[in-house]
């Protein structure tokens, strides 16, 4: 009973690794109505940037938001040099364009940095606490917390104020909002600013439990698409909420289900992006768009 | 006059081309493809960029010893060239690039240290057919050493993994004879070879395994599987793993608040994962693993001599690390390619180079190896090297415990 | 002044690709044969994939795994039933594309975002998968490919052109050309033809085509299926060349590999996949040495280009491609014809009337 329930809390710690991430993802398609492939490897760029800092002497509670307002500021960049030029192309272009992104960032970074993994410093203690026999750390805890925080910010921002309000109507609906004077591409340009910054809290709350190193989002990537696809992907909340079912699903298969077992949790993960996208396509909180003709 | 100096030009350049290529023939003494009077060309297939790019720098430090080498002369007068091509960990690339190295001029006299185990499975059977030698390949894939009867122009240098996890299962048995033993491997070929060597070291003993659980490399971590294997009541943990899982899964450990014996292996064990594992959070209580080499970040080998060779040696390497255990792999393994150069003397023919490496080989002097460490083959034995030391974590480093341990012999 | 035709006479410049690449291996050596292949067969798959993406819009990016499902399908045949090797590639290709047909039914619900997010993580989870059967599929380990001798016809034909007799290699870049060609001649006809404008029918506006009578599902699946059936035959060849294969020759980056030639070619043409291909497959290679030995590039440049990998030229050309060159090489090349065709019309001549030139129809 007492391993079951590790297995619970492991896999709910997992998840909150895997909300954080899908928050940025969530957030991006609230901004663009598209999915960043490169989300990952743009917040793992972040935080070695955050190390660099760090090394060089600069202190973790310093070198945290400088590296918050650099990442927001690359995210608009990106949108303006790269995304900008194609935005109104059709979805392929888009995602072969985040794609080229995410194999040029992950490059760079292991170009610059080299691939030996790298500890990286957390302001929760290592130590874990003792829940009634059960185990959680500190970090995993942290993880967990942050990640609700950044769910407060990004819910008031999206559904209580005006930009976030003029950055949804913008993606939904380009046209009637340049009829009514927003500036749609610098909409866009915010909301992968945000989303960068998102990412790299992700990144800089992560990396001290997945190891820096350049291929560091690339083990939980698929797991966060399937948190958000299973949230619904317009839905922040639905993004921590589909982490950690994620997270519990994939802990519990691989440690129960006959046939699976630890290889496959990996092809858990794509079963669910699979099985919501067929079954449920709005995941779990997302709502259903109707098709005007 | 504005035509003829154009044609000229090219009637010179023709020249010169074949001349570039007919040259390399040397009349005195015997050599072999790859050979000219001055230059010995090796070839290398390995990652540096994709997944595994971390196992990349071997090649650069390699091609830093041999560029030490050339500068106090070269082997017999001759420069080693050193051609290092990047396969991704993709056996798709090795095969082509390897094909280039051996057919396109310059062609290569042998591949040296080729690195991956499915990376040089898929060319082994085209260099032995093409009879080039594929010598101390970077992998301790038993097999390498093992199957010399079926592939005579390959051969192994590092200890297999299954050897290493035979040592292991003799300190089991000789220090926690009533131990219950879970294991964790990498679920390929490199965790599976080592769980064997365990299984098949401890013999009849083999049910104190109680439980064993295997992950992938796209897990994102291994929790699961080490919460079952403390829910099974192991109390000695064996980890076949990567370095990146191996800290990953020390740290979990952990924090599950339990505190196994614990054997990592040798591919995990460089001080500067163990660092990384403490700064995360890892207890490092009652860990052992085994090793062979120096490692350069140990203190009782700072005023070493082979050690500040190394230092001075790797410095002529910009991307290399001198912490990097890797790094002294390279030079230690590019050492006993040179020393079987030298030792084939002026016949430097690929039968003869393959002889020596894989018959012949005694390198004794290598000085990054721990002292004793005898890398030798013989006409019936061909692992290069067999012997490990146990070594146990004492918080700031690794100590050298008992003597080596010899495993010469066993594997068949 | 004379008029440039809009685009060269389509059946000459076939054939003199044709002729070059049959007359190839007898300039190159054995093994630039073998590297040549393996850019064929690339071509063979990025065919199929453009049948899928460009022509019928749909986006997927896992191609490498039914690549995967071909080479296995190959490799288990020849090892544990012992067929030989030529047969199982119809074999292959074939039951690539059944199941690649069966794919494309729960495909028509998704919408392209979800469809390239669903084949994005099936081509992640590929090595794992193969993995697993391990029984089946030799796990870890992989399974060795035997490459086939020529048969004494085509080495007596070889040596009689060379004087050389046909090594392996070369043989096995024949078997793919030949497929290559034929699999050419298949495709130009389906997308020539009513399939073909059907599938671009629904690429430009699903409803609008709906609203023609266009059967939307049978086109969609029938897509997938044949492109399915293009990288089985692909898979099936890959394996054979590379002689070996393992989970490791079948990672992502190949389906993001696969991607790039496809768009650097130029999606939705017909030409577009060779070129693209031979781009895709021998940049990392040139870029990885050439470049290196170029003494006029300076070392800085040369060692960045050469250390940070192929992942950084290829992230680096997709982004700009798709911002400048949106329909790849051969896009540029139209373009470029018809800049000199307005420059040889002179400047009085307008193309007032005249209707713009569809870039789609080869």
């Amino acid at each position: 009973m007492q391993e079951f329930a590790q297995q619970v809390v492991s896999g709910i710690a997992i998840g909150g690794i895997f909300a954080s991430l899908a928050l940025a993802l969530v957030l991006i398609y609230n901004a663009m109505g598209l999915v960043n492939f490169a989300q990952g490897e743009m917040a793992m760029l972040a935080t070695f940037v955050a190390f660099a800092l760090i090394n060089r002497g600069m202190s973790y509670w310093f070198a945290f938001p400088v590296t918050l307002v650099l990442a927001f500021v690359a995210g608009i960049a990106i949108q303006r040099l790269v995304i900008k030029p194609v935005e109104r192309g059709p979805v392929l272009t888009l995602v072969i364009i985040t794609l080229g992104l995410a194999t040029l960032i992950n490059g760079l970074a292991g170009f610059i940095f080299g691939y030996v993994p790298r500890s990286f410093p957390s302001p929760f203690s290592s130590d874990s606490i003792d829940l009634l026999g059960v185990f959680v750390s500190w970090r995993d805890l942290g993880v967990i917390a942050v990640s609700g925080l950044v769910l407060l910010a990004v819910y008031v921002l999206l559904q209580r104020t005006t930009v976030g309000l003029t950055m949804r109507a913008a993606a939904h609906h380009p046209e009637a909002s340049r009829l009514l004077g927003v500036q749609v591409s610098w909409m866009l340009a915010l909301g992968w600013g945000l989303a960068s910054a998102v990412g790299t809290v992700s990144g800089i709350m992560v990396a001290p439990i997945l190891l820096l190193e350049p291929n560091m989002m690339q083990s939980i990537i698929i797991y966060a698409f399937a948190a958000a696809v299973l949230g619904g992907i317009e839905s922040p909340l639905g993004a921590v909420i589909g982490g950690i079912l994620v997270g519990l699903t994939v802990n519990l298969a691989g440690a129960y289900l006959p046939g699976v077992g630890g290889d496959l949790q990996l092809a858990v993960g794509l079963a669910i992006i699979i099985a919501v996208l067929l079954l449920r396509p709005n995941g779990l909180f997302g709502r259903a768009a109707t098709r005007r003709v | 006059m504005r035509r003829l100096v154009p044609r000229l030009a090219a009637v010179a350049a023709f020249l010169v081309t074949l001349a570039a290529c007919g040259g390399g023939t040397n009349n005195t003494s015997q050599t072999d493809v790859g050979i000219t009077s001055d230059s010995i060309l090796l070839g290398n297939t390995i990652a540096q960029s994709g997944p595994a790019a971390a196992y990349g720098t071997i090649g650069n430090a390699e091609l830093a010893y041999f560029n030490y080498v050339n500068g106090q002369g070269g082997v017999n007068g001759r420069k080693i060239q050193f051609k290092i091509l990047d396969d991704g960990y993709n056996p798709a690339q090795t095969v082509p690039l390897t094909k280039q190295l051996v057919e396109q001029s310059p062609q290569v006299f042998a591949m040296f240290s080729g690195l991956g185990t499915q990376a040089q499975t898929s060319v082994r059977d085209y260099l032995n057919n093409k009879k080039v030698p594929q010598l101390f390949v970077a992998t301790g894939a038993t097999t390498f050493m093992k199957d010399f009867g079926s592939h005579e122009w390959t051969i192994g240098w590092q200890p297999p993994y299954q050897g290493e996890s035979r040592i292991y299962a003799k300190d089991v048995l000789q220090n926690h004879p009533n131990a219950k033993i879970g294991v964790l491997y990498q679920n390929d070929d490199y965790g599976q070879d080592y769980l064997k060597g365990l299984t098949d070291g401890l013999g009849d003993k083999a049910s104190m395994i109680v439980d064993k659980e295997s992950y992938d490399v796209t897990a994102a971590n291994t929790a699961a599987q080490l919460t079952k294997l403390k829910a099974a009541g192991v109390d000695t943990l064996f980890l076949f793993s990567t370095p990146g899982f191996t800290i990953k899964s020390l740290v979990t450990v952990t924090l599950l608040h339990w505190e196994p014996t614990i054997y990592l292996n040798s591919v995990s064990n460089p001080q500067v994962y163990m660092g990384i594992a403490a700064k995360s959070g890892a207890a490092l209580k009652n860990v052992t693993s085994v090793s062979y080499l120096k490692d350069p970040t140990d203190p009782q080998w700072a005023n070493d001599d082979g050690m500040k060779l190394y230092k001075t040696v790797i410095a002529g390497c910009a991307t290399c690390k001198a912490d990097d255990g890797f790094n002294l792999y390279g030079v230690a393994v590019a050492y006993t390619m040179v020393t079987v150069l030298k030792q084939a003397g002026s016949n430097l023919t690929r039968q003869n180079v393959m002889n020596i490496a894989a018959t012949q080989l005694n390198d004794s002097n290598n000085p990054f190896v721990l002292p004793s460490v005898k890398i030798q083959t013989t006409s019936s034995d061909h692992f290069p090297i067999m012997q490990e030391q146990v070594i146990t974590w004492t918080g700031t480093g690794w100590k050298l415990q008992g003597s080596l341990i010899d495993e010469r012999g066993t594997i068949q | 002044m004379g008029r440039l035709r809009n685009s060269p006479p389509r059946y000459l410049l076939v054939a003199v690709v044709a002729v070059f690449l049959i007359g190839l291996p007898t300039v190159i050596s054995s093994f630039q044969a073998s590297e040549w292949a393996q850019a064929l067969i690339f071509a063979i798959a990025i065919m199929g994939l453009n049948i899928l993406v460009g022509y019928s819009g749909q986006l997927s990016l896992g191609h490498g795994a039914f690549m995967a499902l071909g080479a296995y399908i190959s490799a288990i045949l020849v090892h544990r039933y012992k067929l030989d090797y030529l047969l199982t590639i119809p074999i292959a290709a074939l039951a690539t594309g059944v199941i690649g047909f069966l794919f494309g039914i729960p495909s028509l619900r998704l919408s392209a975002l979800y469809l390239a997010l669903a084949t994005f993580a099936l081509a992640v989870v590929t090595p794992t998968l193969i993995k697993r059967p391990a029984e089946l599929t030799g796990g870890v380990q992989g399974i060795l490919v035997l490459q086939p001798d020529p048969p004494a016809t085509a080495s007596d034909i070889f040596s009689a052109v060379t004087g050389t007799s046909m090594t392996s290699d070369q043989w096995i870049y024949y078997v793919s050309l030949l497929c290559l060609l034929l699999l050419f001649w298949l495709a130009w006809n389906l997308l020539r033809h009513r399939p073909g404008r059907a599938m671009r029918a629904i690429r430009d506006g699903e409803v609008a085509a709906a609203a023609s009578g266009v059967n939307i599902a049978a086109y969609k699946t029938l897509a997938f299926g044949i492109s399915a059936f293009y990288a089985g035959t692909a898979g099936s060849l890959y394996g054979l060349s590379t002689g070996f294969v393992s989970p490791d020759t079948f990672p992502v980056s190949l389906s993001i590999q696969l991607l790039v030639g496809a768009v650097i070619g130029g999606l939705a043409s017909i030409p577009g996949p060779l070129l693209g291909a031979v781009v895709a497959y021998f940049l990392p290679i040139e870029s990885n040495q050439w470049v290196p030995s170029q003494t006029w590039i300076p070392d800085q440049i040369a060692s960045t280009l050469k250390n940070a990998g192929p992942a950084v030229s290829y992230g680096v050309l997709l982004i700009l491609i798709m911002i400048f060159a949106p329909n790849g090489l051969v896009g540029l090349v139209r373009k470029g014809y018809d800049l000199l065709n307005r420059r040889l019309r002179g400047a009085g001549d307008r193309e007032a009337g005249q209707l713009p030139q569809d870039p789609q129809t080869v």
